[in-house]
């Protein structure tokens, strides 16, 4: 089937981490006719979570039924939209951020705001806690493009160093194409 | 001359050893220019294997001048290297890759830094090369390709990696 013919949905499934979840789910997934593209799954606290491309030919609520023994057995929250998407169009970043520092309410929002307001669009984020109960510890990874160059979110982030006393480093990404 | 084609994974040629380089002739000086072709003519252009064109031979072709932002920094420009062997390598960075034979792919991968190479020239001399950082990497990242490995074979988890050692 050409490119642009594929019908795709995003899958979300979410539930308290088991083993084998991902085996059941992508073992239904297939025996009922979807075909896997990009996917990002992770454990976050004790909940482990599901994003996934599948190209399915058929409507959303046959994709449903066929994952309904699935999250009926292994108790996940199931939600399904069909998306725009298209695979082999992957961007390339070209500045990686990293900012942590003692937690506190509002860093990621602070942080965020600051840099779209210098241009970053962000491809990935992933953030999380260290540290102990007493002493958290923010830590927070970036990847995404500088639509307004570099300079422009350093000095973004001198501000978020300087306000709100946290670390932050910025690297340029050079990509090898070898 | 001639651009050559790129093979792309998986061409199980990518995951072979190649033979060390015996004769310095004609032939192969041919073939070190189309090679030299088809690294310009390819997205990257800072570097080519031979077996990425599934030539199965330890020629490796690297030139980091003309990439944005390295073109002041310290490189040997235009570099033919034959049957190349790192003598020693400092320190470890992360970076990242892609590669003409895994197109529309790029992944985070650590390399040493600073290198010291040997290697012979298109005319069987041998000459050493100390190499630092995007330069160091290429040559490493080719160096692999006659060993049979992809970038894909030094992957690393960007979770896993969040504090970057300060020196």
């Amino acid at each position: 089937m050409s490119e642009s013919k594929r019908k795709w949905y995003m899958v979300t499934l979410i539930g308290k981490d088991r083993k084998s979840i991902v085996s059941h789910v992508t073992a239904a997934l297939y025996e009922g006719g979807g075909n896997l593209g990009e996917t990002s799954m992770m454990r976050l606290g004790g909940t482990f979570s599901i994003m996934m491309m599948v190209e399915f030919p058929g409507r959303k609520k046959e994709l449903q039924d066929a994952l309904s023994t699935v999250t009926d057995s292994m108790d996940l929250h199931l939600h399904i939209d069909q998306i725009d998407a298209k695979l082999h169009e992957h961007k390339i970043p070209d500045v990686r951020i990293s900012v942590y520092g003692a937690d506190r309410a509002g860093i990621v929002s602070k942080v965020t705001t600051v840099l779209a307001e210098a241009g970053l669009n962000i491809l990935d984020l992933e953030s999380d806690v260290a540290g102990d109960k007493e002493k958290p510890l923010y830590i927070m990874h970036i990847e995404g493009e500088a639509t307004e160059g570099v300079k422009a979110l350093e000095s973004a982030l001198q501000i978020v160093k300087e306000e709100d006393g946290v670390d932050a480093e910025l690297v340029e990404i050079d990509t090898l194409i070898g | 001359m001639a651009v050559l084609d790129i093979i792309t994974y998986p061409d199980a040629r990518l995951k072979q050893v190649a033979e060390e380089v015996t004769s310095f002739d004609s032939a192969l000086s041919e073939f070190i220019h189309n090679l030299d072709e088809t690294m310009v003519a390819g997205p990257g252009g800072v570097g080519i294997a031979a077996t990425q064109v599934g030539v199965m031979q330890r020629i490796v072709i690297v030139d980091v001048s003309n990439y944005p932002r390295i073109k002041k920094a310290k490189h040997h420009g235009h570099l033919i290297l034959i049957n190349p062997e790192i003598l020693d390598w400092q320190g470890m960075k992360k970076g990242r890759e892609g590669c003409m034979s895994v197109p529309d792919f790029t992944g985070n991968v650590i390399r040493a830094e600073n290198i010291v190479i040997s290697a012979l020239d298109e005319n069987g001399n041998q000459h050493e090369y100390e190499m630092e950082g995007f330069e160091a990497r290429a040559v490493q990242h080719e160096i692999d390709h006659l060993d049979g490995l992809l970038f894909l074979d030094r992957l690393v988890s960007r979770r896993n990696d969040l504090f970057k050692r300060k020196k």
